[in-house]
């Protein structure tokens, strides 16, 4: 592995990062709707939440790459392939961030939303300073564990021939014949991304698990 | 950074006509294909299970370094991608001397991926366990292996039964990642398909429902399952 093998990983772990942030910072705008949708208490709208999260998390990311990425194609929209792929990593994450965040709202205590009933508070004051600040403070580790797949889940993306941090490995590999270095490597700096988060996620989930006894 | 292997998908197709046909003809091998991804599910999660007891025994050894490693080992895999553990076997296990085919390989993979997911699930069965029971069990004259079996065993397994059904149904899934080292299973067939027909969203979008059924299938089988054998009152 020379100097220029290197800078390709790096270059690679640098669009693993693009993709990863993408796919998570909008898997949060749609996982919020679809939390929403799926707490709102009208029950067609609930069921459409409820298929949506349903089937991405009953069908393999794989799949659901290829069919947003070659869907997409069909109706003749170009884009980038990085958009591309994105839109099929934020339409994943909305659908488990939306379930993560469906549970943590259920699991705020009845009284806080009659409370806020009882004070005359619209839906929107409701949910903006009542109950969702409460969800979220329970859904952070499940939420960190989520980003961690998310992470790990854009090597997929190499798979429509997008070079992020694994084809970039398979293609040094290639070059180099060196499969069991380079992939070692890659999986050190995939290593050196998400431990960190789990560490962190493990950490709040002791917490809270402590504070709440 | 573009695709560069195949056509670029990138062109207006405004007027695109659904063919299913390659779809329908390829459907005796799609077929195949299911069973194939069941088979290395279920390969997958039987040596998940035998690394996952392993490494919970091992996990409680006196020997220091060997729980070091065991909890190396739990906190490599949670935190790489299967893709890359993947090719990581592929490349290995024939320079260690093992030469299996790409579908075997598939499966020992699956196994050591899941074997990771199943160490933390058995511990938490483990740990959920009231040590005050076995004691009440062996005072009131059990044998120990009775004590292990129905004041250990099942209520252990009950513990781990919903996370390890949800292990499995991620098992599943995961095989699809597979067909990157041409195992054969649903996604591999539904490449070969679609490299020959061109019909990428038919195919693909047939094959991702053929997933969804496979996953509900296999929630209700056991599911079903739970109800008749942990079915005793919890408290």
């Amino acid at each position: 592995m020379g100097k220029g093998e290197y800078l390709f990983l790096l270059k690679g772990l640098q669009w693993t990062l693009i993709l990863s942030a993408a796919g998570f910072v909008c898997g949060m705008l749609g996982g919020l709707a679809a939390a929403l949708v799926r707490t709102s208490g009208k029950q067609y709208l609930e069921r459409l939440a409820a298929a949506y999260i349903g089937l991405f998390q009953g069908t393999p990311l794989l799949l659901q790459l290829f069919v947003v990425y070659y869907g997409l194609a069909l109706y003749g929209i170009r884009l980038d392939a990085w958009v591309a792929v994105s839109i099929g990593f934020t339409l994943h994450a909305s659908a488990y961030l939306g379930e993560i965040w469906r549970g943590a709202i259920e699991a705020v205590p009845r009284g806080q939303t009659e409370a806020a009933l009882a004070l005359g508070l619209g839906y929107m004051s409701r949910m903006r300073d009542i109950i969702l600040p409460q969800a979220l403070r329970i859904s952070l580790p499940a939420t960190i564990g989520f980003l961690v797949q998310l992470i790990k889940g854009t090597s997929l993306a190499a798979f429509v021939g997008f070079t992020e941090l694994s084809r970039a490995g398979s293609m040094v590999s290639n070059q180099i014949f060196k499969p069991l270095i380079v992939f070692g490597i890659v999986g050190a700096m995939y290593f050196a991304i998400c431990w960190p988060l789990s560490l962190l996620g493990a950490r709040l989930e002791r917490q809270f698990a402590a504070s709440a006894r | 950074m573009r695709r560069d292997a195949s056509p670029q998908p990138w062109e207006a197709r405004v007027n695109y006509a659904f063919d299913f046909e390659p779809v329908w003809r390829g459907l005796p091998d799609l077929l195949l294909g299911c069973i194939g991804t069941l088979g290395l599910a279920l390969g997958g999660m039987v040596i998940a299970i035998v690394i996952g007891i392993g490494g919970v025994v091992l996990r409680d050894s006196r020997f220091r370094p060997l729980r070091w490693l065991v909890m190396a080992f739990v906190e490599a895999i949670r935190n790489t991608p299967f893709l890359v553990q993947i090719y990581f076997i592929f490349f290995a296990l024939p320079l260690a001397g093992v030469k299996l085919s790409p579908t075997l390989t598939a499966v020992i993979a699956l196994g050591v991926n899941g074997g990771a997911y199943a160490i933390e699930i058995i511990r938490g069965g483990v740990e959920s366990i009231n040590k005050g029971q076995i004691e009440t069990g062996l005072a009131l004259g059990l044998h120990k292996s009775e004590v292990f079996r129905f004041i250990v065993l099942k209520p252990a397994l009950r513990a781990i039964y919903p996370s390890l059904t949800s292990q499995f149904v991620f098992l599943t899934l995961t095989t699809s990642i597979a067909s990157a080292v041409s195992a054969y299973e649903l996604t591999y067939v539904a490449k070969r398909i679609e490299s020959d027909s061109f019909r990428s969203f038919e195919v693909y979008g047939t094959v991702m429902l053929m997933y969804l059924v496979m996953s509900w299938l296999i929630m209700l089988i056991l599911n079903s399952f739970s109800a008749r054998y942990f079915n005793y009152p919890v408290k």
